[in-house]
């Protein structure tokens, strides 16, 4: 952040008598730290969970570091234990979730920049309403469209497969996506495309080299966006799909509630992680767009 | 043709969103609403049947538990998020050290699924193994912490962690806020002798309203919705005691051969969301025509 747009409350609390300020900087600082504890306290408990045995997971508390560093658990979680049937590990869904995601996140993006596009540089008689008709496709409970859906999905041939969660996926997208791409292209200014269209640019052309170009964070936003929604998702999931079609999501909560044997919570907890891991990388190798499309789209599915 | 063509490119282009949001969305809640009047029980029918499902809904108790229990968890999560959310974005907003890590934790949450914190919250509030145990092992002895398998008490758990999920995204919003208020206006108030606590207060926090509206809409939008972390954490259970209505919705449809009742609860998952969201779009839109 610049300086600038920083609080210049720092300033009034310098002239402030030192204790006061010091105690209260010492306040702010411990408030902040205990929420950050909050906050931080269930990863560090899956994490040091997936690392124990079940013998130190009785033995110990929450808490306890691991005595070793032993990642048994997660090769349980990832890989199975190799007796066959009823032995249920992540690697086959984890896979499932990468073939539904990539497509989806691709059309859905695709999709969303033309429609954005057109609902900013190609403006017609009542566009503004065909935008309000597309963004009210974000706000619907899922719940309201789930039984003609799962028909839909049986009627194509569909249910029950990565290609009919492609399809929902992109569909109920489509709605966030334009809203991102509308939002972005209408700041970019349209004297740039008159222009274009007087030296005889076409449609096609006026995008790809005009506003394209320029897209790169946009593009940025909505994939990472379109990413973690789909990645996370579990309603359509656990709809659609069940059985080996299942993705991530699914198997995980299939895998925790299994009731066979022994629970294993080390390994509960190592799948856990490996549902969560690929959101969680985004997130932090690009959180600055995570962010800009939280608050800019800012519903959560 | 040709002509035809190049004119109306724009239209062909925006054709297959409109197709499919009109079908997908549109088509199907209208669907779903025709199927609510008529008495579908494994497969839908298409014979008209009244209002007979809507009052089967609102004569059934689990609906009406599931609605109780919503209202229960909106208000917390609600309260909760706001508050906690305010508190964090007013206090990282006082050039605070390590801000970006503070802000990374606070968010992460948001990055995982609630399968995922589900998973580990269910971990933690295991009365065997969770938290009771912690305290008792450090000498606690009569501490107990059974909430997830406490009737009465199980609702709460679904607060805690759906606050944790979503209190970081409060937090972001309301920063955003914060940040983009004119540092004149606070220069101003304080050299009228205004204090911290006055300038935000008084000035600042007043001049967040759309911020408040913002995160409202959002929030009752995601508790309406929960669907998810219930299942994760505890199925609707113990009994029925944490059912809600997006889970009353899909048992009934895809578990117990509902097919007109559960579209009835749809809708009225459906105009609960309308009645917050519908006022939401036209205060959003009316803000940006007056730009």
């Amino acid at each position: 952040m610049q300086d600038n747009y920083q609080s210049s409350s720092y300033k009034e609390l310098e002239q402030k008598s030192k204790y006061t300020n010091i105690f209260l900087r010492w306040f702010l600082y411990f408030v902040l730290i205990l929420f950050a504890s909050y906050f931080i306290f269930p990863l560090y408990v899956m994490v040091v969970t997936s690392l124990k045995t079940m013998e130190e997971i009785r033995q110990g508390t929450l808490l306890t570091w691991p005595s070793s560093l032993n990642f048994d658990s997660w090769l349980v979680a990832w890989g199975g234990r190799g007796y066959g049937a009823g032995d249920t590990f992540l690697r086959p869904y984890f896979w499932n979730s990468i073939k539904m995601v990539v497509p989806a996140v691709f059309f859905s993006t695709f999709i969303g920049a033309m429609t954005g596009y057109v609902l900013t540089k190609w403006r017609f008689r009542g566009d503004q309403w065909v935008f309000l008709f597309l963004l009210f496709g974000c706000f619907i409970p899922f719940q309201a469209i789930l039984l003609p859906m799962a028909r839909t999905l049986g009627t194509l041939g569909i249910s029950n497969s990565v290609v009919g969660l492609v399809l929902v996926h992109t569909v109920y997208g489509i709605p966030f996506t334009t809203l991102f791409f509308r939002n972005y292209y209408i700041s970019v200014p349209t004297e740039l495309v008159k222009a274009a269209r007087i030296d005889g640019a076409g449609f096609f052309k006026i995008f790809f080299k005009i506003l394209l170009p320029i897209s790169a964070p946009i593009i940025v936003v909505t994939v990472i966006w379109q990413f973690t929604q789909i990645w996370n998702d579990f309603l359509f999931g656990s709809t659609f799909s069940f059985g080996e079609a299942a993705p991530i999501q699914v198997a995980l909560n299939n895998m925790v509630l299994s009731s066979t044997s022994v629970k294993e919570y080390n390994v509960d907890m190592a799948s856990a992680i490996i549902a969560g891991i690929p959101t969680l990388i985004v997130y932090v190798l690009a959180g600055k767009y995570f962010i800009r499309g939280l608050t800019s789209g800012a519903v959560k599915g | 043709m040709f002509k035809w063509l190049e004119k109306n490119l724009p239209k062909i282009v925006m054709a297959p969103a409109v197709g499919l949001i009109g079908w997908f969305v549109y088509g199907f809640v209208l669907w779903t609403l025709y199927i609510s009047f008529t008495n579908s029980k494994i497969l839908p029918k298409y014979e008209l049947w009244g209002f007979g499902q809507y009052e089967k809904l609102w004569a059934s108790r689990k609906w009406l538990i599931s609605v109780d229990n919503l209202l229960v968890f909106t208000a917390l999560f609600l309260i909760f998020c706001i508050v906690i959310g305010i508190i964090l974005a007013i206090f990282l907003d006082q050039k605070i050290r390590a801000e970006g890590v503070l802000r990374t934790i606070y968010l992460y949450p948001m990055a995982l699924s609630f399968i995922v914190t589900g998973t580990a919250w269910k971990w933690i509030l295991n009365p065997t193994l969770g938290i009771q145990k912690m305290f008792i092992d450090w000498g606690f002895e009569n501490f107990t912490f059974d909430w997830l398998v406490n009737r009465e008490m199980a609702i709460y758990t679904i607060v805690i962690a759906g606050v944790w999920q979503s209190a970081g995204f409060v937090m972001a919003l309301f920063l955003a806020g914060l940040r983009s208020v004119e540092d004149e206006i606070v220069k101003a108030a304080k050299i009228d002798g205004a204090g911290l606590f006055t300038v935000y207060w008084k000035i600042l926090l007043p001049m967040m309203r759309p911020v408040f509206f913002t995160s409202f809409v959002i929030l009752v939008h995601i508790s309406i919705k929960s669907y998810d972390l219930i299942v994760a954490l505890t199925q609707g259970g113990p009994g029925i005691s944490t059912t809600m209505p997006a889970l009353f919705m899909t048992q009934a449809a895809f578990h117990k051969s509902q097919v007109g009742l559960s579209a009835a609860s749809a809708m009225m998952m459906f105009m609960a969301v309308a009645a917050v969201i519908i006022p939401y779009l036209y205060s959003e839109l009316r803000r940006e025509n007056a730009r």
